[in-house]
């Protein structure tokens, strides 16, 4: 059984973000994704699993290897969008609550 | 965990509703709004022009290592302390639009207030822009990330 995972939890990694950006213009091999990291290669391959797992990624046999491929349906989902801004929104308005506190005791 | 920040986005509607409960009086939550030294220090951006009042107009601008990475303007339609702001925004450079904004600030307790904000874009599709845009920022800084690891590690 596939494990459910939620693209928030896929997107919240930073090295994640950078995989998923590296394939925005290309498919790649695992091998290749790894080199751009230097996070030790089965980290790499755990990365793309989750990725993977969520649909955020497709992979695709070609020949002897498997390719990466972004799956930018995946991300129209609007639901997937809305966690990212309301983190940021959240992020603000903490801010603001603790500028106004700090004006406040002056 | 109850969230502080909540997004109401239904499908196919052009709108979306932020609300948050403050930790803060309802006038220091007002006041965030409305000088131009606050709105710096908690967004981050700097205000060039705010005209608090019925058909004044606002202006805000980031800048980054001496370049201009963030421009805002829009114009106040109404303006109500501690009650109301209706006003338009628009980031300019932006496939976002204009778009339209009520600001409701209430009171709850002494200490603690309520603001609603809901913003209505122009169709659906830019509504959708705007939610990818932190998504795509934290593309970018991932970018920016990546980019220093592989300058280092030359």
């Amino acid at each position: 059984m596939e494990l459910r995972r939620d693209v928030f939890q896929a997107i919240a990694d930073p090295t994640r973000r950078a995989i998923l950006l590296l394939l925005t213009t290309q498919s790649m091999t695992a091998g290749a994704i790894a080199s751009n990291f230097d996070t030790a290669r089965p980290t790499v391959s755990k990365h793309l699993q989750i990725l993977t797992e969520c649909e955020l990624l497709k992979q695709e046999q070609q020949g002897r290897e498997i390719y990466y491929h972004f799956n930018p349906n995946k991300m129209k989902e609007i639901a997937d969008f809305i966690e990212p801004f309301r983190q940021m929104w959240d992020t603000k308005f903490n801010k603001l609550e603790a500028v106004m506190k700090k004006y406040k005791s002056k | 965990m109850e969230q502080k920040t909540k997004i109401n986005a239904e499908d196919g509607r052009q709108e979306l509703v932020i609300t948050r409960e403050f930790d803060l009086p309802l006038d220091l939550l007002f006041k965030a709004y409305t000088e131009a030294e606050l709105i710096e220090q908690w967004m981050g951006t700097k205000v060039i022009k705010l005209e608090n009042k019925n058909h004044g107009s606002y202006q805000f601008e980031t800048s980054y290592n001496g370049n201009v990475v963030f421009k805002a303007n829009g114009t106040i339609h109404a303006f109500i302390p501690n009650q109301k702001i209706i006003r338009t925004f628009e980031m300019e450079n932006a496939s976002i639009g204009v778009q339209l904004e009520f600001l409701e600030f209430e009171q709850l307790t002494h200490d603690t207030s309520k603001l609603t904000i809901q913003i209505i874009y122009k169709s659906e599709k830019h509504r959708e822009e705007q939610l990818k845009l932190p998504f795509a920022n934290g593309l970018n800084m991932a970018h920016s990330r990546l980019q220093e690891i592989l300058i280092n590690s030359k």
